[in-house]
């Protein structure tokens, strides 16, 4: 079994406001082999952006991180500033969800490429433009030469988010993070750009964590998901066999809650009653207890560990998991 | 599931508008104000002798017992001039803004809301108003019309205009594309109500802020105006016009033009500090995490 | 059924640095009463134009929009307001179609004085009523800030304040996209319940077709200002006949990981509506294309029963 490039271990990040310390993430554990997809999905608030940062190490200043993230055998929480400076780009690479925010509005994308290409590979900038163009091309964008020279406000969405990933992968990372690339943008470039990141990571058989809060998003496109909810990982298992058997109500109750195509209209949707936590008033009990069909008192006392009782490679942290008879459940 | 499974949304997000504390500077700024304001106020009524009672025996006289901060070159009690004083730039400092923005805010929230031919007219209008020389423009003034207060006033404020002006149409272009307005027309709406009710609660405070400000840079103006002799005119005591008669006494008795300036230099502050934490205080959005 | 609200030839142009831009073009629609006519299509297709032209907020430059017999397109200042009552509005961002700085109370009371209603008692009340309709307990909700509320519970009040009045039509602009999943089934199941409720008509505008497909007896697809289908839901989604419909319904990720995402979807973008492409606006992504495609614009012809396609090669 390879060694795992990126081992998250028991990362937790905690924020202070002026109502108390906000715990986002709590207590995370996560692995990633290279060459392989984890879809993380969760709704607003559940931490995931949190932790994507927690990984990056780009968190704002006034948080607190906890625990560990291991990133090809280093400890990113104690590398200093010019190491992980360093590591950003030829290792480590993010694609965000609005490509106008990620894109400097008032360089050219041939400015922006180039200059990642100068500052991480040491091209001089004849190599860097031609290398530019080729990354373009390789994204999908017709025309590329000339791309080089627009600014971003004069491409579409779906034009901006390809750049973003072009640069990103420029300088051939080994872990590419995609927080909700395609949340933005229409549901045929959706597919188009969600195809060019596959495609690109088995070409250059690169690591990718995709973050998003639609199912359907990781269903096709990931080996293993992670369901997070108010900062912790509630559910964790390849994506075929959470699929086909869902062990967290949560899980199970976030997909029936999406309209499905093949469901004739007007048939009233499962809706998850309640909202999501406030995370800075965290509950004794399980998160989800207060919206959960099947919560009882002991749901209600204490939290339930994250687990593999089944000893089959799916963790969850529930006291009643669903598909299992009730003596199973110790 | 019944399609009624309709839960009743009971736990809010945040407690309704949690207390901030205001700071101690804010509070000594408030009592500042309040201070001279009374004082201002209430100077008729005050056991202090006239601000123009010359005492000719006891000129330039350091502060003491029956004078308490010295009396001027004329022998005028220093204390009570500079309460008389600050009637004069209160006076000025408050009216003149109010001008400013009833017809600067008034003009600028409908130029930001009609659009079209108004706001071009009405922005133009402001930027000759603005372009023109403001000194020259009070000279012409108390030439024409003479020195006073209510003359005072009534330039600062119309020179005030464009800057309120200014503000007003901009936080109104900004808020008239925002769905809130756009669903007060689609419910039939007239402009009138929208003006009112919709766009000014959220106009008025950036104008208030902006207010507040404009009575600190007035009370400067006012001072500067009669530090040049084109204020108030004599014996009528401003903090203008006793620091500029300070200033030929400097060597002697010195007190006499930096207790105005003094003066002035607090209330500013003060009006500034207030500006700013009430600014801060009803900001509806809390500090996003 | 007669048509509540009929649009005919709509067209709305803006003027974009001197070029002229039709973010909709030639638009004939029909809405019967007491149906949901769902209207989808991707950015840039002018179905939220469309929606606020529908209501006279933006004024269209071209074409008729009748509601209940009276022509909407000819009414102006006290005559338009007054229909406004019968006509609804619910915004994409409920957070900013609430003022921030009035109460709730206030704003869901607002239909009220604007329509005339003065005894404070009543407009209490009636707030009172429709906000316990769409699940709000309207103690607690009454005398707070909208900032104080989650998405999903401004967008209750916004639904609140559009059913005060009880009008006839309600037009959706993406009710639910700015929602998180959980809270969207629950927004969805609310509009169904007030739908039967009310007795309402609805236009509901989205780009997610699943959504639409929830609560839609009939879909209209558009495609860069022009109308590319319309029929009724379970045909349309059985039997595209417009290649772009189909493209749709293929590019919708399906949460189920045996379904391989399909291959090989059209190439490219939408053009830029400000340069669209001569005949049929799809032709450059469309398989199917050809040079008839390029000289003459589609009419919207009827395919199968009730079922009509703008479209020179349709499908099956």
């Amino acid at each position: 079994m390879t060694a795992p490039l990126l081992s998250v271990e028991g990362v937790s990040v905690e924020l202070p406001t002026p109502r108390g310390a906000l715990r986002a993430v709590d207590n995370v554990d996560l692995a990633l082999a290279p060459g392989r997809t984890l879809g993380i999905v969760g709704e607003s608030g559940c931490g995931k952006t949190m932790l994507s940062r927690a990984i990056l190490q780009l968190l704002p200043k006034r948080a607190r991180l906890g625990g560990r993230v291991m990133f090809a055998g280093r400890d990113l929480t104690n590398l200093p500033a010019e190491a992980l400076r360093r590591l950003r780009g030829p290792e480590l690479a993010v694609v965000f969800q609005d490509p106008m925010t990620s894109l400097n509005p008032v360089l050219t994308i041939g400015t922006q490429i180039i200059e990642t290409l100068q500052a991480h590979l040491g091209m001089d900038a004849a190599a860097a433009a031609t290398r530019g163009v080729e990354l373009l091309a390789a994204v999908g964008i017709p025309a590329p030469a000339q791309r080089l020279r627009q600014y971003p406000h004069q491409l579409s969405g779906g034009m901006r988010q390809r750049v973003a990933i072009a640069i990103a992968l420029s300088c051939e990372p080994k872990l590419l993070i995609a927080d909700e690339p395609t949340t933005a943008l229409d549901v045929t470039v959706q597919a188009q750009i969600l195809d060019l990141l596959a495609r690109e990571q088995q070409r250059r058989h690169m690591a990718m964590i995709l973050i998003t809060h639609d199912l359907g998003v990781v269903a096709g496109r990931t080996d293993e998901v992670a369901v997070m909810y108010a900062g912790r990982i509630v559910e964790r298992a390849p994506t075929s066999r959470l699929f086909a058997g869902m062990r967290m109500p949560y899980t199970e109750a976030l997909l029936a809650a999406i309209p499905k195509l093949d469901s004739p209209p007007h048939t009233p949707l499962p809706a998850i009653a309640g909202r999501p936590p406030d995370p800075t008033r965290p509950l004794a009990g399980c998160s989800f207890a207060p919206r959960c069909r099947y919560a009882d008192g002991r749901c209600r006392a204490a939290k339930p560990p994250l687990g593999d009782p089944e000893r089959a490679g799916t963790l969850y942290a529930c006291w009643h998991p669903l598909g299992l008879s009730e003596s199973a459940s110790a | 599931m019944a399609v009624l499974d309709l839960e009743v949304d009971t736990a809010v997000v945040s407690p309704v508008r949690k207390r901030r504390r205001v700071g101690a500077l804010f509070l000594a700024a408030v009592a500042w104000i309040v201070l001279i304001g009374l004082a201002a106020a209430l100077a008729g009524a005050l056991p202090i002798v006239s601000p123009t009672d010359m005492d000719i025996l006891a000129r330039r006289a350091p502060p003491g017992a029956e004078h308490w901060l010295g009396t001027d070159q004329l022998g005028r009690d220093e204390f009570s001039r500079l309460i008389y004083g600050a009637r004069i730039s209160l006076t000025v400092g408050l009216l003149a803004p109010v001008i400013g923005v009833l017809i600067g805010g008034s003009l600028g929230m409908l130029a930001g809301y009609f659009r079209g031919r108004f706001e071009t007219l009405t922005v133009g209008g402001v930027d000759v108003l603005l372009a023109f020389p403001p000194l020259v423009f009070v000279l012409a003034v108390t030439a024409y019309l003479g020195q006073s207060v209510l003359n005072i006033t009534l330039v600062i404020g119309v020179l005030g205009i464009p800057a309120f002006t200014r503000v007003a149409r901009a936080v109104t272009l900004s808020l008239s594309e925002r769905e809130f307005v756009v669903a007060a027309r689609a419910l039939g709406a007239t402009h009138a109500r929208i003006l009112l009710r919709e766009l000014l609660p959220n106009v008025a405070l950036p104008l208030v802020a902006f207010f507040l400000l404009g009575v600190a840079v007035t009370i400067v103006v006012e001072g500067a105006l009669s530090f040049l002799g084109l204020g108030v005119p004599p014996p009528a005591p401003s903090w203008g016009s006793m620091i500029a008669e300070g200033r030929e006494n400097l060597d002697i008795a010195p007190w006499l033009a930096f207790l105005p300036a003094l003066f002035m230099f607090l209330s500013v502050l003060a009006f500034n500090i207030v500006g700013d934490t009430l600014r801060a205080l009803t900001d509806p959005r809390p500090g996003a995490l | 059924m007669t048509a509540l609200l009929s649009i005919e030839n709509l067209t709305v142009e803006y003027a974009v640095g001197g070029k002229a831009l039709f973010a909709v073009s030639d638009v004939s629609l029909e809405v019967g009463r007491g149906e949901t006519l769902g209207l989808v299509g991707e950015s840039g297709c002018g179905k939220s134009t469309l929606g606020r032209a529908v209501l006279q907020l933006r004024r269209p430059t071209g074409g008729r929009v009748t509601f209940d017999g009276t022509e909407l397109t000819r009414l102006d200042g006290e005559a338009l307001r007054l229909m406004r009552r019968r006509l609804q509005l619910i915004f994409q961002d409920p957070i900013a179609s609430l003022n921030p700085r009035r109460s709730i109370g206030d704003i869901v009371a607002e239909p009220l004085v604007i329509t005339g209603v003065v005894d404070r008692g009543e407009r209490e009340r009636r707030v009172r009523d429709v906000l316990a309709a769409v699940g709000l307990d309207a103690d607690l909700v009454m005398g707070r800030l909208p900032h104080e509320f989650s998405g999903g519970q401004c967008q209750r009040i916004c639904i609140a304040r559009a059913l005060i009045l009880e009008p006839e039509l309600v037009i959706c602009d993406e009710p639910v996209s700015a929602l998180d999943v959980s809270i969207r089934a629950q927004i969805l199941n609310l509009l169904e319940d007030m739908k039967r409720r009310y007795g309402l008509t609805l236009l509901f505008i989205a780009h997610d077709l699943a959504v639409v497909k929830a609560v839609s007896d009939r879909i209209a697809v558009m495609y860069l200002g022009r109308l590319c289908e319309v029929g009724p839901t379970e045909q349309l989604f059985a039997r595209p006949a417009h290649p772009y419909t189909a493209l749709l319904l293929e590019a919708i990720p399906v949460p189920d990981p045996t379904v391989k995402p399909a291959a090989n979807l059209a190439a490219g973008e939408p053009p830029s509506p400000l340069d669209p492409p001569s005949g049929c606006r799809f032709r450059t992504r469309c398989p199917r294309a050809d040079q008839t495609c390029a000289d003459v614009v589609p009419e919207l012809r009827e395919i199968a029963v009730g079922q009509f396609a703008a479209c020179h090669h349709p499908l099956g």
